[in-house]
């Protein structure tokens, strides 16, 4: 099976063909941020 | 299984702690969250907020967002800020600029690890001050202005949307282009002062359409907070978590040391504990009832059945709780109309929850006329009948959008009945 | 954190929108030579693995695996990312997706050469 990415951004909605190993997540993308 | 995922089942430390510093404030601005005004005399000490610190640092919290009421008017607050940085905290903190003369934007141009963020709700003053009062826009100015001479890089505008301020979309970002800042827009939600005014100051629902048209097209690197995520059911979904982190992911500390599940929900049913009781802060995040309870898994409520719920999670918890809708509920911005329909639906008998935390100064405070949904729906404010539109088209916001063929034709249930 | 030289003057460092990890040269990763940690990232563990976040560009990372967080953090302990990668356990058929898992951590300054 063929590896996909293995570096993810959350702020993408591709489905992946497998787990990746590491996902980014923009801090600012969380909500109570000031 | 992805990190928002985990993140649903909360975290060892918060990862967006916002910590308000003081309820005192030199402005008074009409939509205040944490209705700021008068300093509370049992405000957490100098020497009790190093040990805030100390235990932040212990809990390998990255940063903390610190606010207020308007925080540099600690005069403290040079000597905490330095402190935290000095014990591997990093510092965002958001001001309307009144103490950011050159010298400290010097100061702050030498100091790594902070950032700085200048609120501004107008892209002109006469827009701007109508909220903030009058000369804040100059304030800010200001302060961007000596940031800028200063050689501090990239500070950030935050600008609350409000129906008055969302044509001023493209002049915000220029404003941010001049200044070398990066914008950041902000949900309004009916908090602290902000009850007093959402009626009259909350995006109608073409607005809210114009927002979200605008932050797709021209929202590359415009930040938001997540404010917007109940936007998410129009379409494509904005970046960013995407659901609502209080008690899991975000929480506060005010500024007498009580820790609320998040800035928005400052009222007892969202108070988790006090920093100042054994344990400290670190035992209020892990183990708090209310914490644990926000942990849990969340079941969406009626809107689970709606196609959307997977990109906008039921929307904001505090925007619900502070116009009387149920938690369960669709959040009173829903775009799919639903929410309209259950501020419409509001039984006049229960009243719409309050906070008795206020310190707002004394003196007028803008009134708005309570209005209980839109004039167009049936139901009378006395509590007619339980009503529920029958037709997508009398009060969706996507009436005349181009084919909505995913209506999900979800009706949701009045609260009671 | 109190360590390092600072990036310049206070504020973002860098564009956080600058990173692509589709321009990145998988070719410049060198997982024979010796790595670490930046000095600039903080790792914390997690139940499900760590959170990484860097102070210089603001971003934030989620290590999905306890493995990978045992290579990142012993990095600095062997002689390559490779003898880091042998000594968290990892399996064989596993090991060409954490290079590249620590290809683009390298690409995104978390973790760098060391001398």
């Amino acid at each position: 099976m063929a590896p996909s990415s293995d570096v993810e951004s959350t702020d993408t909605d591709e489905p992946l063909a497998e787990e990746t190993l590491v996902e980014e997540v923009s801090i600012d993308g969380m909500c109570g941020v000031y | 299984m992805k990190l928002v995922e985990h993140f649903q089942y909360g975290l060892s430390s918060p990862i967006c702690l916002t910590w308000e510093l003081t309820y005192a404030c030199n402005l008074a601005c009409v939509h205040c969250l944490s209705s700021s005004g008068r300093r509370d005399p049992r405000e957490l000490s100098t020497q009790e907020c190093k040990a805030v610190v100390d235990e932040l640092r212990r809990m390998q919290v990255f940063y903390v967002n610190i606010g207020g009421g308007e925080p540099t008017v600690r005069p403290d607050f040079w000597e905490l800020l330095d402190y935290s940085i000095d014990h591997d905290v990093g510092v965002k903190f958001s001001t309307n600029g009144i103490k950011l003369d050159r010298k400290r934007a010097d100061q702050l141009a030498r100091t790594d690890y902070v950032d700085v963020q200048i609120s501004l709700d107008g892209a002109t003053a006469e827009i701007n001050d109508q909220v903030r009062g009058p000369g804040s826009y100059a304030t800010a100015v200001r302060a961007l202005e000596n940031l800028a001479e200063a050689g501090f890089a990239q500070p950030k505008i935050s600008v609350v949307m409000t129906r008055q301020n969302v044509d001023q979309l493209d002049e915000f970002a220029a404003i941010a282009a001049t200044f070398g800042a990066q914008l950041r827009i902000t949900r309004l939600r009916p908090s602290g002062r902000g009850a007093d005014v959402w009626d009259e100051l909350h995006p109608l629902p073409s607005q809210q359409r114009q927002l979200y048209d605008w932050l797709v097209a021209h929202g590359d690197n415009v930040l938001t907070g997540d404010s917007f995520f109940h936007l998410s059911a129009y379409g494509e979904a904005l970046p960013g978590l995407n659901l609502c982190g209080a008690g899991r992911v975000v929480c506060l500390i005010d500024p007498v040391g009580d820790v609320y599940a998040c800035p928005f929900a400052i009222h007892d049913q969202f108070l988790a504990g006090n920093v100042r009781s054994p344990g400290g802060f670190g035992e209020v995040w892990q183990n708090s009832a209310l914490f644990t309870e926000l942990r849990q898994p969340q079941t969406g409520g009626a809107c689970r059945s709606c196609m959307h719920y997977d990109s906008c999670q039921g929307g904001c918890m505090a925007a619900k709780f502070f116009t009387g809708l149920p938690l369960d509920g669709p959040d009173p911005e829903c775009v799919r109309g639903f929410g309209e329909a259950a501020l419409a639906a509001r039984d006049g008998s229960i009243a719409v929850p309050t906070s008795q935390v206020d310190h707002s100064r004394p003196g007028p405070r803008p009134r708005v006329p309570v209005t209980i949904g839109m004039p167009s729906l049936r139901g009378s404010a006395g509590g007619g009948p339980a009503m529920q539109p029958d037709k997508a088209c009398e009060t969706s916001p996507l009436v005349g959008m181009p084919g909505d063929p995913s209506d999900s034709r979800l009706r949701v249930p009045a609260a009671g009945s | 954190m109190s360590t390092s030289a600072a990036p310049g003057p206070g504020g973002a460092a860098l564009d956080p929108a600058a990173f692509d990890p589709a321009a990145f040269d998988p070719a410049a990763f060198d997982p024979a030579a010796p790595f670490r940690c930046s000095p600039k990232v903080a790792v914390r563990p997690e139940s499900f693995g760590a959170l990484v976040y860097h102070f210089g560009t603001r971003r934030l990372s989620f290590l999905k695996t306890p493995e990978l967080v045992d290579v990142v953090s012993g990095l600095e302990h062997h002689p390559s990312v490779h003898a880091a990668i042998e000594a968290a356990g990892v399996e064989q058929s596993q090991r060409p997706a954490y290079l590249r898992a620590l290809a683009g951590l390298a690409a995104n300054g978390t973790i760098e050469e060391r001398s």
